[in-house]
């Protein structure tokens, strides 16, 4: 048997193997079950031991997550007319009243504007970089994509103290603008040698063919080489997206009143009124949600090799 | 339609050569087919005249028009590609009129459909125009890859083996086509194979490339009957010429090093005896192989032939081709 024959594995190899993946997949994602499970706790549920699996869901840590309460006297309580919509009922059940709301909201859409801001900027210079890379001949072209390669060889913190200070002299510290462009000139690295790949794939043929219908070299690109790279496009997006999403170190550094993330304010939720778990937990689950929806989203792209079969070798 | 003419055109591809010098005309309304081995410079000649790659030296007119400066939109040419036909995101429908939709044409809506669908109609494929361009078969997708030149009325029509990945029957049925179309439209055509039947049946005119350099230019007649060189004379022909020591049977000219022998040159009944080695029967032809003083040699004879292997025969030249030592044509 040569080392690439392909063999069909056998019932026994499969049963193993579906079980080490369901293992595997149950103990990922278990602390994700958890984080979900607590956003609908109550406080005492959340923190009671043995932990509790089953409980009594209850929307108290959403509540909290979008709100400020503030305690009253029992007196002033009773001498309150009755609430009239249900979150205020469940504060009232604390003790409380709502106060206003909390900064969730907003810190959530400038997570939204920076990650996808800067997730749009990098997949755009990217993927024109790499078509000049692809197709150009580029002086020291080599040599610039090392370039390019080497500015991820250490961690971005590394330089966290130089950008610090150079964001301060810019001011472009706490903006939403300074943000974008840090984790843009993070990812477009990762964007050019990702979509340098997806299109040295794509054969020069197609936009030679458009060349000679009759369009301009940016006219057969977009219209050629952009839906072909398609899949490329959509899947470094999506690690864009997870990075600039994700990033806690830089928005805890750089960030504050202005253009703070929801990484760096999820746990400050915790300080308000005591350790408040199903509020941090219900902060973190619906953080979760726009990865998970944009990765859904671009599934079909990622899975359809929109060339294949088009191609006669 | 117009006349394109290369003059003087080199081009290198860093230390090689890939065209050295040629100078060729391809006459308005002609139907000129290059032919060569791999690497003689035919898909380079094709790319040069689009515009795709730049000459190092020389100079392209089309119609008269120095095109040295102008990209491939702008020298209105027709191209058909030997591979990576088809822009796969699109439908056949959308393939066959994106020229007609380049802001160059730029063909009203109603306009691009008669034409698409009359095209679609002669190339057989009118019942495939909605389906997406990977959903063809093979030779679907080159009759497609046909009609997006066809839509077309380019002063040129360029065309890169665009049948060399197509079954026999529909190679032929093509070929017939391609005849057709070129006759019906008076278009002007520069074709590349290393097909000796489709040089042989299309062409007006017959370019044989050999590393580079233009060997010979004329007519299929003038190139199978009167070639310049061995090389040349082995382009065309089947069962491929027989070169042999030019003694062989007795006198030759002087200076003579190989002679040259068709199977029409190849008289049977007379001279020198060969031994049969096999007689192929082909159905409307049979080869004869043949072996003698250790060279072998290949005619074709008499379909109801009785010879068998083993037996012998005797063949004498008539009027061969001569050749020197360095395979130039002296006789």
């Amino acid at each position: 048997m040569s080392a690439h024959s392909v063999t069909e594995p056998s019932a026994r190899q499969k049963w193993i193997a579906g079980t080490l993946v369901i293992l595997y997949a149950l103990i990922t994602m278990l602390p994700l079950v958890w984080i979900v499970a607590t956003g609908f706790k109550t406080p005492q549920d959340a923190i009671s031991y043995p932990p509790k699996v089953l409980f009594e869901p209850s929307l108290e840590g959403y509540v909290n997550l979008f709100t400020t309460r503030t305690r009253i006297a029992a007196d002033d309580l009773a001498a309150l007319p009755p609430p009239e919509t249900w979150y205020e009922q469940i504060v009232r059940n604390r003790d409380m009243v709502i106060a206003g709301p909390s900064r969730y909201g907003e810190r959530f859409m400038n997570s939204v504007i920076i990650g996808f801001g800067s997730t749009f900027l990098a997949v755009f210079l990217g993927t024109l970089a790499a078509y000049a890379f692809s197709r150009f001949r580029v002086p020291l072209k080599d040599d610039l994509l090392f370039f390019i390669l080497s500015t991820r060889m250490m961690p971005p913190i590394a330089v966290a103290i130089p950008i610090f200070l150079m964001f301060r002299e810019l001011g472009l510290s706490d903006t939403h603008l300074g943000m974008i462009l840090l984790y843009t000139a993070v990812n477009i690295s990762l964007a050019v040698w990702l979509l340098k790949g997806f299109i040295d794939e794509i054969p020069r043929e197609y936009e030679e063919a458009a060349l000679i219908d009759g369009y301009t070299r940016f006219q057969a690109f977009y219209k050629v080489v952009l839906p072909q790279a398609a899949t490329g496009i959509a899947s470094t997006a999506i690690f864009c997206l997870i990075f600039a999403w994700n990033e806690y170190a830089f928005a805890v550094l750089l960030t504050s009143g202005n253009a703070q993330t929801a990484p760096p304010f999820i746990p400050t939720i915790i300080g308000v009124g005591g350790q408040d778990w199903p509020a941090v937990a219900a902060g973190a689950t619906l953080f979760l949600l726009p990865v998970m929806v944009f990765t859904i989203l671009l599934r079909k792209h990622l899975l359809r090799g929109i060339t294949f079969g088009a191609v006669r070798k | 339609m117009a006349e394109v003419r290369l003059t003087n055109v080199t081009k290198r591809f860093g230390r090689t050569t890939a065209l050295d010098a040629v100078d060729l005309t391809v006459p308005d309304g002609a139907f000129v087919v290059l032919l060569g081995p791999t690497g003689a410079g035919k898909t380079t000649t094709l790319r040069l005249i689009a515009g795709l790659e730049r000459p190092d030296a020389g100079t392209i007119t089309v119609g008269g028009r120095d095109v040295s400066s102008e990209t491939p939109a702008q020298r209105d040419v027709a191209m058909v590609f030997q591979q990576y036909s088809l822009y796969p995101h699109m439908s056949v429908r959308d393939n066959l009129a994106f020229p007609l939709r380049s802001p160059i044409l730029r063909t009203p809506e109603d306009m691009i459909a008669a034409k698409v669908g009359q095209v679609a109609e002669t190339l057989r494929i009118a019942h495939k125009l909605d389906n997406k361009a990977t959903e063809l078969s093979g030779g679907e997708m080159q009759r497609v890859s046909i009609g997006r030149a066809l839509v077309r009325d380019p002063a040129i029509y360029l065309m890169d083996e665009p049948l060399s990945s197509l079954d026999a029957k529909l190679r032929s049925e093509l070929r017939i086509e391609l005849k057709r179309i070129h006759a019906s439209l008076g278009a002007t055509l520069l074709y590349v194979t290393h097909d000796q039947t489709e040089a042989m049946t299309m062409a007006s005119h017959v370019g044989v490339l050999d590393e580079g350099r233009l060997v010979q230019v004329g007519t299929p007649r003038e190139i199978y009957e009167n070639p310049v060189s061995v090389t040349v004379a082995a382009r065309l022909g089947l069962p491929r010429i027989n070169t042999l020591p030019a003694g062989l049977f007795g006198t030759a000219p002087a200076n003579a090093a190989t002679i040259g022998l068709r199977p029409e040159h190849i008289a049977e009944g007379e001279g020198r005896e060969a031994s049969v080695v096999r007689v192929e029967h082909l159905g409307d032809q049979t080869r004869l192989h043949l072996r003698l003083d250790g060279h072998d040699i290949i005619t074709l004879t008499d379909v109801h032939t009785p010879l068998r292997g083993g037996e012998t025969i005797a063949i004498a030249p008539r009027a061969p081709l001569y050749f020197d030592a360095d395979g130039r044509r002296i006789a």
